[in-house]
């Protein structure tokens, strides 16, 4: 049986990096006592797949596992049993049921969600709604992409689904591809927006949170964006 | 949720933030107004090496079942973060709380190995707390040492209120009583002290005073009060099964030196390596009761969610129930898909049987430390390992599949030869010859790799080689080279690989080993030259140590090459650590007429820790006498 666990991290919890996250789980659910499938060989281990690495300082409602399990009474006594073992910051918001023929959580990663808010002495008073709609409308967005070795510039526009200023506590939100081939980070957005308005950017002024994680049940060209955990089911006791 | 002591920005910009935030499951939150005892415990190094450390997760564990007591975690900031809160004036703070340490009653200070000395006092300066201890008032906590190296605590006696010396578990409880009634009844810091002083197991540096003879050796060691011990005898555990031991054992977020269930098997050792000082300090062996630990073993895994569970002890092979325990475990581990690790085995076909079970023999290696590579030599440090054995457990490996090989050796043992030496090289390559006369051409999956690894031997306090002069830097050096150009010899030295530990911080260690008081000044001075994390090759900064004995007009050679007459007064003699100065005499004595000394199990050998009755002194033997 496939499960999709949804979780959130939040608090002290955020400088935990990815792989730290997962060796985290992999004891949880041994405190749990959840009968999670082993895979075969000399040194068995937990059959778990998460789907978007999320950058260590970074916040999220939305975060993504997928677990092979031998048994299960209910979907909600899972989550239950869980969140006995979670520390502060960590929370499992929903655990479905996948179908047999579901893709794995990395693989069926098209976009995420994210609010990026300021934080105080970073407060951008250049934004408003029209800055960011101005922004959004141009034919392209062209940014350059520096690597260890080398830099290039490629247009990030095709890979902005949404990019909205929210008025009342002065965020933005945004929902950017996020698949392992073309993952946009919400900070270089924000980059993007500060250049085109000559504004100075600190990567520290941001506080980003994954609101979400998506998947594409449309097609390339027609996206339909669903989160992760809408393809399965839950299950009762 | 809590409050971070450090702010975004900086857990941003340092390197393993995790290591700062506390949160880890099983770590103890408690309520400030419930509590009247503040205890910070820290290891005086980085987290991921300091949360591997069995000792803490003992006291930690026991300090925090007291309900007056809250017992937090402190490490040594990273260099990274070092520098940031010195230049913000960011008090150190504990782990749980995030509170700053100097607000605590106590902080406690394991001291593991000599080379965290100057971490020490990085810990003290960062807390804000007045490095030197008359210095302190009630502003800042007790400082309190313990672990190995307070067992010499001479050259670090300047920068601590009390030793505790011996083990945690006993007095703990009425010190922090007294503690609470001295407070409670407004009595001061110095009053508080002299009673603590009193206390089994306590030593109070700065109520003791030394006097030395023109040559540097010291002349008299006495209390300045009539009403505190002469000497102080160490605290031990009598009964080992029923204590302190943690059940749920703290869990970090990120991977440590020491990632497992840790099983304390037993105490002591009943070896008497003549090297070993934990084989003497921690005499008698005591053994826990297996039903104890199996029943410990399945608590702590279903506690931690840990996937791998270690065996700890000096001499696991020694453990009377070894057997029984590791079927128990094999089993149990099976359905859980827990992984057994099984450090300091003896290698025979019990233990490769074993083995074979819980490891995977392609990838794993197998160890033997022979120490010495003559058989002369081995009696000499009354390591009762055989060539024979050594070979007769490689072959069995062989024929089980395993093709790696670890060998450790110590390079300037008291009156070690060239031949010795060659010893190292031979006894490599009779392995690797072992190896190709086992296994035959068709089943060989590549060469036999043989690592063999050289330490330089440093002389320990209440070890028989206390006496012994070490080598020089230069010598340790001549020894290691004699020891490549042998291997280089062999037939087989293409499958011999050869390792040599740092020669400089060996020196070091020897310095601190057996120093006195008279080295917390060229300690103070380093640290204050920028001397911090000296045990991590990429910090320590030799030139300035050098440079700073000589500034305080420390020979170097007095501490280390010079040999100690037999009736010397050593500064560490005030502490009875059970085993007799006059035990130690002789078997110093008996090492250089090249004598095997028999182990506790064999014989009594009257070393004086009988006095504990308790564990193998106390069982009942068959051919021996007490």
């Amino acid at each position: 049986m496939k499960l999709r666990v949804k979780f959130s991290k939040h608090g002290a919890l955020r400088f935990i990096g990815h792989l730290d996250v997962m060796r985290y789980f992999q004891k949880a659910i041994r405190r749990a006592g959840i009968d999670i499938a082993y895979s075969t060989g000399f040194s068995p281990h937990q059959i778990m797949s998460f789907a978007a690495p999320l950058g260590v300082g970074l916040e999220s409602n939305g975060e993504y596992m997928d677990i092979e399990v031998c048994s299960l009474t209910s979907t909600q006594e899972f989550v239950d049993a869980l969140n006995a073992q979670m520390a502060d910051g960590i929370k499992v918001l929903e655990v479905k049921l996948l179908p047999d023929n579901a893709g794995n959580a990395m693989a069926s990663v098209a976009a995420a969600r994210y609010t990026v808010a300021f934080r105080k002495e970073y407060y951008p008073f250049f934004l408003n709604s029209s800055v960011v709609d101005n922004f959004m409308s141009q034919e392209q967005i062209i940014v350059t992409k520096k690597t260890k070795k080398s830099e290039s510039t490629f247009d990030m526009k095709p890979y902005i689904f949404e990019c909205l200023f929210q008025k009342e506590n002065c965020s933005i939100t945004m929902t950017v591809d996020a698949s392992s081939a073309n993952n946009l980070k919400p900070s270089l957005v924000v980059r993007a927006l500060y250049e085109a308005n000559k504004q100075e950017f600190d990567d520290f002024g941001l506080f980003i949170t994954r609101e979400e994680t998506y998947t594409n049940v449309g097609t390339a060209d027609a996206v339909q964006l669903k989160p992760l955990g809408a393809v399965g089911v839950n299950i009762d006791e | 949720m809590r409050n971070l002591a450090l702010s975004d920005d900086i857990l941003m910009k340092v390197e393993k933030p995790a290591r700062y935030i506390g949160n880890e499951v099983n770590s103890v939150m408690k309520s400030k107004p419930d509590i009247s005892v503040r205890f910070a415990m820290c290891f005086p190094d980085v987290y991921e090496i300091g949360m591997s450390h069995l000792g803490i997760q003992i006291l930690y564990d026991m300090l925090n079942r007291f309900d007056d007591t809250w017992c937090e975690r402190v490490y040594s900031p990273w260099p990274d973060l070092d520098a940031i809160m010195r230049e913000k004036k960011i008090p150190l703070f504990a782990l749980e709380s995030q509170d700053p340490i100097k607000e605590f009653d106590f902080l406690g200070i394991t001291i593991q190995y000599e080379m965290c000395y100057t971490n020490i006092l990085q810990i003290l300066d960062l807390s804000q707390i007045p490095l030197i201890a008359t210095e302190r008032t009630w502003e800042s906590p007790i400082v309190i040492g313990g672990g190995p190296c307070s067992y010499n605590p001479e050259p670090i006696a300047a920068f601590f209120d009390i030793f505790y010396i011996g083990e945690g578990e006993t007095q703990y409880r009425a010190l922090l009583d007294l503690y609470k009634k001295c407070r409670e009844s407004g009595e001061s810091r110095e009053a508080f002290l002299v009673e603590a002083a009193k206390l089994p197991g306590m030593y109070v540096p700065r109520f003791y005073e030394v006097t030395y003879y023109e040559d540097g050796t010291i002349k008299s060691f006495e209390p300045t009060r009539a009403d505190i011990p002469r000497t102080i005898l160490k605290e031990i555990v009598t009964d080992v099964s029923n204590t302190y031991y943690p059940e749920k054992p703290v869990v970090p977020f990120i991977k440590c030196t020491q990632d497992r269930v840790v099983l304390e098997i037993q105490r002591g050792c009943i070896r008497g390596c003549r090297f070993c000082q934990a084989g003497q300090l921690y005499r008698p062996v005591r053994e826990r009761d297996v039903e104890m630990l199996k029943s410990y073993a399945i608590k702590m895994l279903d506690n931690t969610g840990y996937d791998e569970i270690s065996l700890s002890s000096l001499s696991s092979s020694d453990y009377t129930h070894l057997e029984e325990l590791i079927n128990f475990l094999i089993d149990k581990c099976k359905e859980k898909k827990v992984n057994i690790s099984l450090p300091s085995l003896r290698i025979d076909a019990f233990s490769l049987d074993v083995m074979e079970k819980v490891q995977d023999v392609r990838k794993s290696s197998l160890t033997f430390a022979p120490e010495a590579g003559s058989q002369r030599l081995r009696n000499v440090i009354n390591k009762g390992l055989m060539e024979e054995d050594i070979i007769k457990g490689a072959t069995l490996a062989f024929e089980g599949g395993w093709n790696r090989v670890k060998l450790y050796f110590m390079l300037g043992l008291p009156t070690e030869t060239e031949e010795d030496i060659h010893g190292i090289a031979e006894l490599s390559n009779k392995i690797a010859v072992a190896f190709y006369d086992t296994v035959p051409k068709e089943k060989r999956t590549g060469k036999v790799q043989i690592v063999a690894s050289t330490s330089f031997f440093i002389p320990k306090p209440f070890t028989p080689f206390q006496w012994a002069p070490q080598c020089t830097k230069e010598q340790f050096l001549e020894k290691a080279y004699k020891t490549r150009r042998a291997i280089l010899e062999q037939l087989n030295q293409k499958s011999i690989k050869y390792n040599w530990h740092e020669a400089d911080a060996s020196v070091m260690e020897g310095i601190f080993a057996r120093g006195d008081r008279r080295l917390s000044k060229p300690i103070l001075k380093a640290y204050q030259k920028g001397c911090i994390f000296d045990a991590w090759g990429e910090y320590y900064k030799h030139d300035i140590w050098m440079e700073t004995f000589a500034e305080c007009g420390i020979d170097i050679a007095f501490y280390t090459t010079r040999e100690r007459s037999l009736d010397e007064v050593f500064p560490w003699d005030f502490i009875d650590c059970g085993v007799s100065k006059t035990f130690l005499k002789k078997e110093w004595q008996r090492a250089l007429e090249e004598q095997v000394t028999p182990n506790c199990q064999q014989q009594c050998n009257a070393c004086g820790a009988a006095r504990f009755q308790c564990g193998i002194c106390s069982a009942k033997k068959e051919g021996g006498s007490l």
